[in-house]
């Protein structure tokens, strides 16, 4: 496998922390496999800083399967890169050519300030959840036999469809408004498709968006980018059932 | 030797847990006010720990190194959580729950405890579905059910293939809730580096801020490790990166037993390696095995066209191919237990048949089910003699409705199309059922200090069935700790706030720093993941999926002398006083480093294999199981909890006897 | 209620409700516009109504302008807003892969159409108020002569090129505009999936048949004075 690999240019957005301005440094890695992940292609770059007596570039990642919405980068100016339908741990080398020249940067938002290098402070959409992202539900265990709740399957898989998303940002990074209503939606949406969630339905949608306005979020102007650039295909229709559900609760 | 009382309560054993509810001593909710709770970790089980003790009034702060609880690596699970609901109407029970439980634990859980689990699983499912979790339905709105691997009952319930993920975000609601209420106070990208002990009792830890690197002091009346599994001590694992055992080594090391470490899962169908740079393995749900037949080319001459690219896995005729599962183990076939299977594709690839250029890979093959599905839809759409064209057509459709977004994932990951050309799959490392021995309470042998979820040597004996980790995590943090706790806290209700100013306090913080300090300060040349990946590979090699005594042997000089050469040249970049991932994995690392030592130890002074610890001394020698393991129940029906004196090599063991009367033991057999 | 067009999501759909209007009044603008291109009378006849009609110039008229106003003052604030979300831009950002050029660019489309509004409305609008409301002059008639004004003035304003030029090449932005706009509109307003293709279908039509119509009437007007 060695030998035949590719070699890449890497622009790196370098921040040392949230007081420094930051800039763009070059680096160059060697013999990159193209069934490498990307992340396994920064592993290298970082062990080559390493060894070299450099820091190595901070970036986020956890589960490295696209599951847990922890990686974030803006490679290439997309959110998670070129790849359709995967996060950053997902896209692989084999998107790439020989000689290419990447550009790798934070997922860029004044409501995701930079931590350090790649690594950006998303927790207002923790603070959105806090809002309203919820059933106020005791987990006492003495709640009613699961199956007295019938569901309609087409509500049951339309939840579990926006449900999906994890939360990862993309939408806000790749939103040329920085709007984090993709994500909103999709948390508004699981809710208002069950019937366990229609009794706070008026009361969260209108917590949820106004801890979002307060977050520095932009506002929608339904570019649609965020649907496409979303790893879990999260539908703009989400979007649009936010909007209902917030003007039938604000009549 | 301390005995170690598990303080399972009298009675029968349908009762106990009623009973001993009946009887805790409780916290009345204004003095819950008064009580402080620390919860470390934000999976499952510390997830739904922290909302239910805060719901229940006590001040509880929880701390999780992601950052946002809702990342989790529980939110990684695919397959589906186990209950014993029997909604299918299939003869389920709480009984059948048990006994599959303990069985599949090749009897070496604590029957008590499965008991109890059995129990509130149901629970789970109406609580679950309460908070909006949106569990896959039927036609009829009903909640739908499908099977796993070593049952005979369909009780899995499931959301897609994310069903840790939707059970998750159903426990961040919930905690959601409580942080808005102020009950809970989170510590996002924070690391537990210790816990402080005063007068015996659990009363604290020691954290660091992972952004400003700041060390913080944090007192409580209780404190409650959820930190999940040990995997990563293989380096490569369907773990997360930052998985690791460091919160439930430290408390190791203040005096909590470590119980049979050397129980590890190795699940057989994960994605294989591709190269030395592989970073973790994916899981590729065990429901595939459902569909998927597993196979190998029977002759040498294929494996190695296929490796060179030669010739296809799909230009194998049937008579070529050596469905060894179905071959070895006819009654269950490729439905065999993980701990058989994942064997059985190491005997193969061993012997040299496996398929990909590293050796280590055999087929997952949907032809079959595809040709299945695809006769039976043409019959439903009453198509008369359709072609092979539209059958496949129709097949695939079914497959892709099944298990469409792990077939994704496998295609994204290895570039090859699944549904066209069978799969290749190697087991991995992927679930610990070892960890902190607990007893009834879930407490450890530090007086409130508690430990839940993975991170506890739980309730799955020496191997887990599918889908009940879910339930475990589950069960310990929303329907067992809350009741077990309050027990002992009942007694803190005057004890007031603990100060943080305290020499207890100083001598753990100085500790950490120390530690901290020295990986800034070393001028070390090699990088941690150095190091990582050679513990790894040892492990792998040597107390992987099969072991003997030489290995384990060598292991642990092998391991011990890693450890040695980590503290003379580990090399951590970076400051301490900042965000520094180097520094982050140098800590976990050498913890790893001595886990993995101890790990070894256990699996050699374990000399009978059972569950996923397989030793190769121990197998049946004729007769219709020859060359299968070998369970030795008069020397070993026990726990082994180790007790920690300093070298790993050094730890001393305990024994809980391991007691069965609702059940006979047998040995597994899957013939 | 008053605090949802405080909320981001209020003044999204202030703003498609405005727009609505705007394209309301776009298409009845064309119908009658249209009208000229067929026959000078009934232009002038209908033109005289809409000009002198009570309802329209003191309900409608001030409704319509405060759309207008309305309309491009919260484009402004909100692509001013929307800016302030992202303190730090990218240095690489490749839009195109993700979404439309129209989408990622309506105020600059926005700005055309103002800068042409406001050429409109030196051109048609404020001789009108002048002559109405000013002049005092609701009789619609040239001065002097029997006979509606309007159908000339109409033409004469297309004697130049610069101007038929600058009209067509704002009826162009108009297009790219409402490419985006009119399904955005329906967007922000929640509409629902099931009637996605089928405004989308509509949408696209109306973007580009209205502002080729009003390109052919400007275009229709020009040359008839070239050609005569
Ligand atoms: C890929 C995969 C698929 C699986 N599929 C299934 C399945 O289908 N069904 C099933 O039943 N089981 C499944 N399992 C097993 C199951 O998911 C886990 O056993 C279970 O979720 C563990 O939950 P937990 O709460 O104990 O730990 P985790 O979810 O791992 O949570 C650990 C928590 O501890 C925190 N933490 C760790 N260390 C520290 C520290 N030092 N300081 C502060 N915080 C710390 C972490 O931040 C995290 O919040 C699967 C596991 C994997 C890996
Ligand atoms: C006067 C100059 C104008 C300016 C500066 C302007 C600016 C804008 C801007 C910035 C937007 C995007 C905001 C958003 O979508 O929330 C927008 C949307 C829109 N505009 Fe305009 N515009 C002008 C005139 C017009 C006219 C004359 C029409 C139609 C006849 C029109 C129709 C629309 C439509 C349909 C939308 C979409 C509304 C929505 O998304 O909800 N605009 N305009
Ligand atoms: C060839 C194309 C067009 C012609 C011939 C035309 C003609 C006219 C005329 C004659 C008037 C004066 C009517 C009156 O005030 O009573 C007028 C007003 C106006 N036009 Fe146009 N117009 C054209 C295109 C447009 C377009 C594309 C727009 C919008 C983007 C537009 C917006 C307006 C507005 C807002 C007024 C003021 C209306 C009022 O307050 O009554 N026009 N136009
Ligand atoms: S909606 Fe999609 S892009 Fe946005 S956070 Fe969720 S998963 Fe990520
Ligand atoms: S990209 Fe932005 S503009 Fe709306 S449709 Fe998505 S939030
Ligand atoms: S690391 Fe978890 S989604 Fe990428």
């Amino acid at each position: 496998m060695s030998g035949k690999g590719m070699n890449l240019t890497l622009k790196i957005w370098r921040q040392k922390g949230p007081e420094d301005k930051g800039k763009m440094v070059d680096y160059k890695v060697t013999d990159i496999s193209e069934h490498m992940s990307f992340l396994e292609m920064m592993d290298v770059l970082n062990e080559q800083l390493i060894a070299e007596g450099n820091e190595p570039v901070a970036f986020d990642h956890d589960c490295r399967e696209g599951i847990c919405g922890m990686c974030s980068m803006y490679i290439n100016g997309e959110a998670h890169g070129p790849d359709r339908g995967v996060t950053t741990c997902q896209l692989h080398m084999r998107m790439f050519k020989d000689g290419d020249t990447i550009t790798i940067e934070p997922f860029r938002a004044t409501a995701f300030p930079v931590i350090k290098d790649l690594v950006v402070d998303r927790t207002a959409f923790d603070r959105i959840q806090h809002a309203g992202g919820y059933i106020s539900v005791n987990t006492s265990g003495n709640t009613q036999d699961a199956n007295s709740i019938p569901i309609s399957k087409h509500a049951a898989d339309e939840a579990m469809d926006a449900a999906t998303c994890i939360g990862c940002g993309a939408c806000v990074a790749t939103c040329k408004n920085s709007s984090a209503m993709l994500f909103v939606g999709a948390k508004v949406s699981q809710y208002a498709l069950l019937p366990q969630g229609q009794v706070e339905a008026a009361d969260r949608v209108r917590n949820m968006v106004s801890q979002m306005d307060l977050e520095g979020f932009g506002n929608c102007t339904n570019t649609g980018a965020c649907e496409v650039e979303c790893p879990k295909g999260i539908s703009l229709e989400n979007i649009a059932r936010m909007n209902r559900e917030l003007m039938k609760a604000s009549i | 030797m301390a005995t170690l009382d598990s303080k399972v309560p009298k009675g029968p054993l349908k009762d106990k847990w009623t009973t001993y509810k009946d009887h805790i001593n409780l916290v009345n909710p204004a003095n819950k006010r008064h009580i402080d709770i620390i919860v470390v970790g934000t999976g499952l089980a510390g997830g739904s720990a922290a909302a239910t003790l805060a719901e229940l009034g006590y001040n509880v702060k929880a701390f999780c190194y992601q950052d946002s609880p809702r990342r989790a690596h529980s939110i990684a699970a695919q397959g589906g959580i186990n209950a014993a609901k029997n909604y299918q109407g299939d003869g389920d029970s709480t009984y059948r729950l048990f006994y599959d439980t303990v069985k599949g634990g090749d009897y070496r859980s604590r029957e008590a405890n499965v008991y109890r689990l059995a129990e509130v699983s149901a629970n789970i499912i109406d609580q679950c579905v309460a908070q909006g979790v949106p569990f896959a339905r039927d036609y009829g709105g009903l909640l739908d059910n499908r099977s796993f691997g070593g049952v005979l009952v369909s009780r899995t319930f499931y959301a897609k293939g994310q069903t840790g993920q939707q059970l998750l975000l159903g426990a961040y609601s919930a905690m959601n809730r409580q942080i808005a209420r102020g009950k809970i106070q989170m510590y996002n990208r924070h690391e537990m580096l210790d816990v402080v002990k005063i007068d015996g009792k659990a009363r604290g830890i020691i954290a660091r801020d992972l952004i400003t690197g700041k060390i913080e002091r944090h007192s409580a009346h209780a404190v409650v490790i959820a930190s999940g599994g040990y995997g990563n001590v293989y380096f490569l694992s369907t773990n997360a990166m930052g998985s690791n055992a460091t919160a439930a080594w430290k408390i190791h090391k203040k005096g909590a037993y470590f119980a049979n470490p050397c129980y590890t899962q190795i699940h057989p169908t994960c994605i294989p390696r591709s190269g030395d740079y592989q970073s973790k393995l994916t899981l590729m749900s065990e429901s595939l095995r459902n569909d998927g037949r597993i196979w190998v080319p029977k002759n040498m001459d294929d494996v190695l066209a296929i490796r060179e690219g030669r010739k296809k896995p799909t230009d194998l005729s049937e008579d070529e191919r050596d469905y060894y599962l179905e071959r070895r183990y006819p009654a269950f076939g490729n439905l065999v237990p993980r701990d058989v299977a994942s064997r059985a594709a190491k005997e193969r690839c061993d012997a040299g048949y496996g398929v990909n250029a590293t050796g280590e890979a055999v087929y997952l093959d949907f032809k079959s089910a595809i040709e299945r599905y695809g006769k039976e839809q043409a019959k439903i759409h009453n198509i008369d003699n359709p072609s092979k064209e539209k059958i496949t057509e129709l097949g695939e459709k079914i497959v892709e409705a099944k298990y469409g977004n792990l077939f994704q994932m496998y295609e994204k990951i290895v570039d090859e199309n699944p549904y066209k050309t069978p799969m290749m799959i190697y087991p991995a490392t992927h679930y610990t059922m070892g960890g902190v021995w607990v007893d009834y309470n879930l407490m450890t042998t530090v007086d409130g200090l508690y430990c839940i979820g993975e991170a506890n040597f739980s309730d799955h004996g020496a191997n887990r069935l599918g889908a009940s980790a879910l339930m475990q995590g589950l069960a310990d943090g929303y329907f067992v700790l809350p009741y077990t706790i309050g027990d002992y806290l009942a007694n803190d209700i005057r004890t007031g706030k603990i100060p943080t100013d305290t020499k207890e306090f100083d001598e753990a913080e100085k500790e950490v720093t120390d530690r901290i300090n020295f990986f800034i300060n070393n001028e070390g040349t090699k990088s941690v993941d150095y190091f990582h990946k050679r513990l790894g590979k040892v492990m792998w090699d040597k107390v992987g999926m099969s072991r003997n005594e030489k290995g384990l042997k060598e292991a642990m000089t092998e391991i011990k002398a890693i450890r040695e050469e980590f503290w003379k040249d580990v090399k951590v970049p970076g400051s301490a006083f900042e965000m520094n991932p180097e520094l982050e994995k140098a800590g976990r690392v050498a913890d790893f480093l001595e886990l993995g030592e101890l790990f070894a130890k256990d699996a050699l002074h374990r000399n009978e294999s059972c569950g996923g610890h397989f030793r190769e001394e121990s197998v049946e020698l004729d007769g219709e199981q020859k060359g299968e393991a070998k369970r030795k129940d008069d020397e070993f029906a026990y726990v082994a909890a180790w007790e920690y004196k300093g070298e790993p090599a050094d730890a001393v063991l305990h024994k809980e006897e391991l007691e069965f009367k609702d059940i006979e033991l047998k040995q597994r057999s899957y013939k | 209620m008053s605090g949802f067009f405080k909320s981001s999501i209020g003044r999204k759909v202030a703003m498609a409700l405005s727009a609505f209007f705007l394209m309301f009044f776009l298409l009845q603008h064309f119908a009658i516009n249209s009208l000229s291109v067929f026959s000078a009378d009934t232009f002038n006849e209908v033109s005289h109504f809409m000009g002198t009609n009570p309802l329209i110039q003191y309900v409608l008229q001030p409704v319509l302008i405060f759309g207008v106003v309305f309309h491009f003052v919260m484009g402004f604030v909100l692509e001013i807003k929307n800016k302030k979300a992202r303190n730090v831009a990218y240095v690489k950002n490749n839009g195109a892969a993700n979404s439309s050029w129209m989408s990622r660019n309506m105020i600059w489309s926005g700005v055309a159409i103002l800068a042409f509004i406001i050429l409109h409305f030196i051109d048609f609008w404020f001789p009108e108020i002048n002559t109405k409301f000013i002049e005092g002059d609701w009789s619609g008639m040239h001065e002097g002569i029997d006979g509606y004004r309007y159908f000339d003035e109409l033409q004469h304003k297309f004697e130049s090129h610069v101007r038929t030029i600058a009209y067509v090449v704002a009826f162009i932005f108009l297009m790219l505009h409402l490419l985006h706009g009119f399904t955005s509109a329906f967007q922000s307003m929640g509409s629902t999936a099931g009637r996605k293709k089928t405004l989308q279908n509509i949408g696209k039509a109306y973007a580009i048949i209205i502002p080729l119509g009003f390109i052919f009437i400007a275009i229709y007007h020009h040359l008839k004075h070239v050609l005569s």
